[in-house]
């Protein structure tokens, strides 16, 4: 039946085929879906081309009149100052390393945790998997102090992670969601798979690298991309655990100099860090409008 | 995986439990302390302002960002042809980084009449509005950028979640006469009641936690009417001025996730007899 759910809808919506062919009906239509298409331009959009425009126009023309279509000149070297001689460059490479290392360890946490929970099924997985669930119902902000005292002071190693990137990294590892997300994955392989390639003589490690992963590309691209989008996205955390200026990223560093930098060279600096979220939205735009990420979280 | 989520999650969380009761400092031995650290919390005066702003907050991003994404979704549904474009267009600010939507919209938020808002405000004959700089537009502003940013999520939560309403229904309601308003409300919304429940509950318990906006935006100024709980949580444990009262910043974050633990305990047992 759901099949044949989703050809029907193909066909019709809350407005039925009948309707839709009167004059009267499909201009209103039309006009609301106009009106939506403008706002959503102009909300959606015009912040961002709004930004775009501010980068290369000089500060006095973005002050005296900000909503100009046209700047009296073009400053290309705004984003040239930005990126070198605000350092942006610098803290632009910390974001990366950052988003980086915190893909790696989801990832890793992610399959490794998914593969001994769905595949492998030790005795007591059940209970840690119980446990893992369990943090999904702690908000975040219970995690901050308690979380900021362990990083300064890591239990058994009784070292401290201030100032390391791996303060960020772990940390963002330890997320529930992904490991649900991919233990739901790989409770849908077939089975007889693996049992195959056990009895071709695979041991654990072989069977999660040769056969389990090149299965799961799908759901590996939906947390990989999050991870790194939310990595990028991160403010509070970074600020806490990096205090240190050289190993912070653009979004710690953004606010801290703004009051030292000419307008125009700061919105170049925004600009710069608004790319590559955008470029890979464009270009896995499915997995974002698919709800995919969140899809797990709402289906209930 | 096991030590990453026992080192960085489930240490933490114990720990949590333990440090709300202790004196903690880093620099002397934890003690023992009973309560003292929530009675300290409960006694802070700010303690009610910053319930206060961020009940504020939160109600006003449900009046302003509840029902927005919902109409919009549902009238992104009845699109017939480029529907992707308007769904990327709303989903576009979402990954906009929340520290730069922040900075830019502080800008477009300058008080002068030659600010962003003011100029568009201007042109239609109002303004200029102070906006951040007085206490009692602060919020709202704060509470407009976070719609901007996070409605597009919800947009395509709502969107995805139309494609599964039945069809049939929309037919039968026909027959019996019902116009597109009574289908809406009769036909689609209550198929929908399932994910508006859900959204809902992110949303409270999303802007319960807001932190950034407030921390970026105006510092908790003017005169605290942006302070939020969060905000205080992060002043008792890392503010320059209380500061390394880690036990208060516990005690005080317990009992925000308490409260949200009962009020989706609450709301799960009320809205249980509907949704099935």
């Amino acid at each position: 039946m759901p099949v044949k759910n989703q050809a029907a809808v193909a066909e019709r919506g809350i407005v039925s085929a009948h309707d839709r062919r009167r004059a009267s009906v499909r201009g209103s239509l039309g006009v609301l879906q106009g009106g939506l298409l403008v706002t959503l331009v102009l909300a959606g959009l015009g912040p961002i081309l709004w930004l775009a425009k501010a980068a290369v126009t000089p500060t006095q023309d973005t002050l005296r009149q900000p909503l100009g279509l046209f700047p009296n000149g073009i400053d290309w070297a705004n984003l040239a100052t930005a990126w070198g001689r605000a350092e942006i460059d610098h803290y632009f490479v910390n974001t990366l390393i950052l988003a980086v290392g915190a893909w790696f360890f989801q990832l890793l946490v992610a399959t490794t945790g998914g593969y001994v929970l769905s595949v492998l099924r030790p005795r007591y997985g059940n209970l840690i998997f119980g446990l893992v669930l369990a943090t999904l119902f702690v908000p975040a902000v219970v995690l901050l102090v308690p979380l900021y005292l362990t990083i300064l002071d890591v239990p058994l190693l009784n070292i401290s992670l201030l100032n390391t990137f791996w303060a960020v990294w772990l940390p963002m590892g330890a997320s529930a969601f992904n490991v649900l997300l991919v233990k739901r994955f790989f409770d849908g392989l077939p089975r007889e798979v693996f049992e195959a390639a056990r009895v071709d003589g695979a041991g654990p490690f072989r069977l999660l690298w040769s056969i389990v992963l090149p299965m799961s590309k799908p759901i590996l691209g939906v947390v990989s991309v999050f991870a790194v989008i939310a990595a990028w996205k991160d403010y509070l955390w970074p600020l806490l655990v990096l205090p240190d200026p050289d190993n912070q990223p653009l979004s710690v560093r953004l606010p801290a100099i703004a009051p030292y930098l000419e307008l125009d060279v700061f919105l170049a600096a925004l600009a710069i860090s608004t790319v590559l979220p955008i470029v890979l939205f464009l270009a896995f735009q499915r997995l974002f409008l698919s709800g995919a990420g969140l899809g797990g979280a709402v289906k209930g | 995986m096991i030590l990453v989520f026992g080192v960085f999650s489930w240490f933490p969380i114990g720990r949590a439990l333990v440090m709300s009761v202790q004196q903690t400092n880093l620099i002397s031995t934890p003690e023992f302390v009973g309560l003292d650290n929530f009675v300290f919390v409960l006694q802070d005066p700010l303690l009610g302002k910053a319930v206060a702003n961020t009940l504020w907050f939160a109600l006003l991003a449900l009046v302003f960002g509840y029902p927005l994404p919902l109409a919009a979704a549902v009238l992104m549904s009845e699109v017939r042809r480029m529907r992707g474009l308007f769904s990327a267009l709303a989903y576009l600010p979402v990954v906009v980084p929340p520290v730069v939507a922040v900075l830019l919209w502080k800008f477009f938020y300058d008080a002068s009449p030659t600010g962003v808002f003011n100029t568009i405000a201007g042109w239609v004959g109002l303004g200029p509005f102070p906006w951040l700089q007085n206490a009692s537009s602060a919020m709202p502003s704060l509470v407009l950028e976070a719609t901007w940013a996070a409605a597009g999520g919800t947009v395509i939560i709502y969107l995805a979640a139309l494609v599964g309403v039945r069809t049939e229904l929309y037919e039968a309601a026909e027959v019996d006469g019902a116009g597109v308003w009574r289908k809406i409300w009769h036909v689609t919304l209550p198929q929908l009641r399932g994910v508006l429940f859900i959204t809902l509950i992110l949303q409270v318990i999303g802007t319960s936690q807001v932190f950034l906006e407030p921390f970026l935006f105006t510092g908790g100024g003017p005169n605290n009417a942006t302070l939020t709980i969060l905000m205080l949580i992060y002043d008792y444990a890392f503010g320059s001025s209380l500061g390394g009262n880690y036990g208060a910043a516990t005690a005080l974050s317990l009992m925000l996730a308490g409260v949200l633990a009962v009020l989706s305990a609450i709301y799960f047992r009320v809205t249980r007899p509907w949704s099935s």
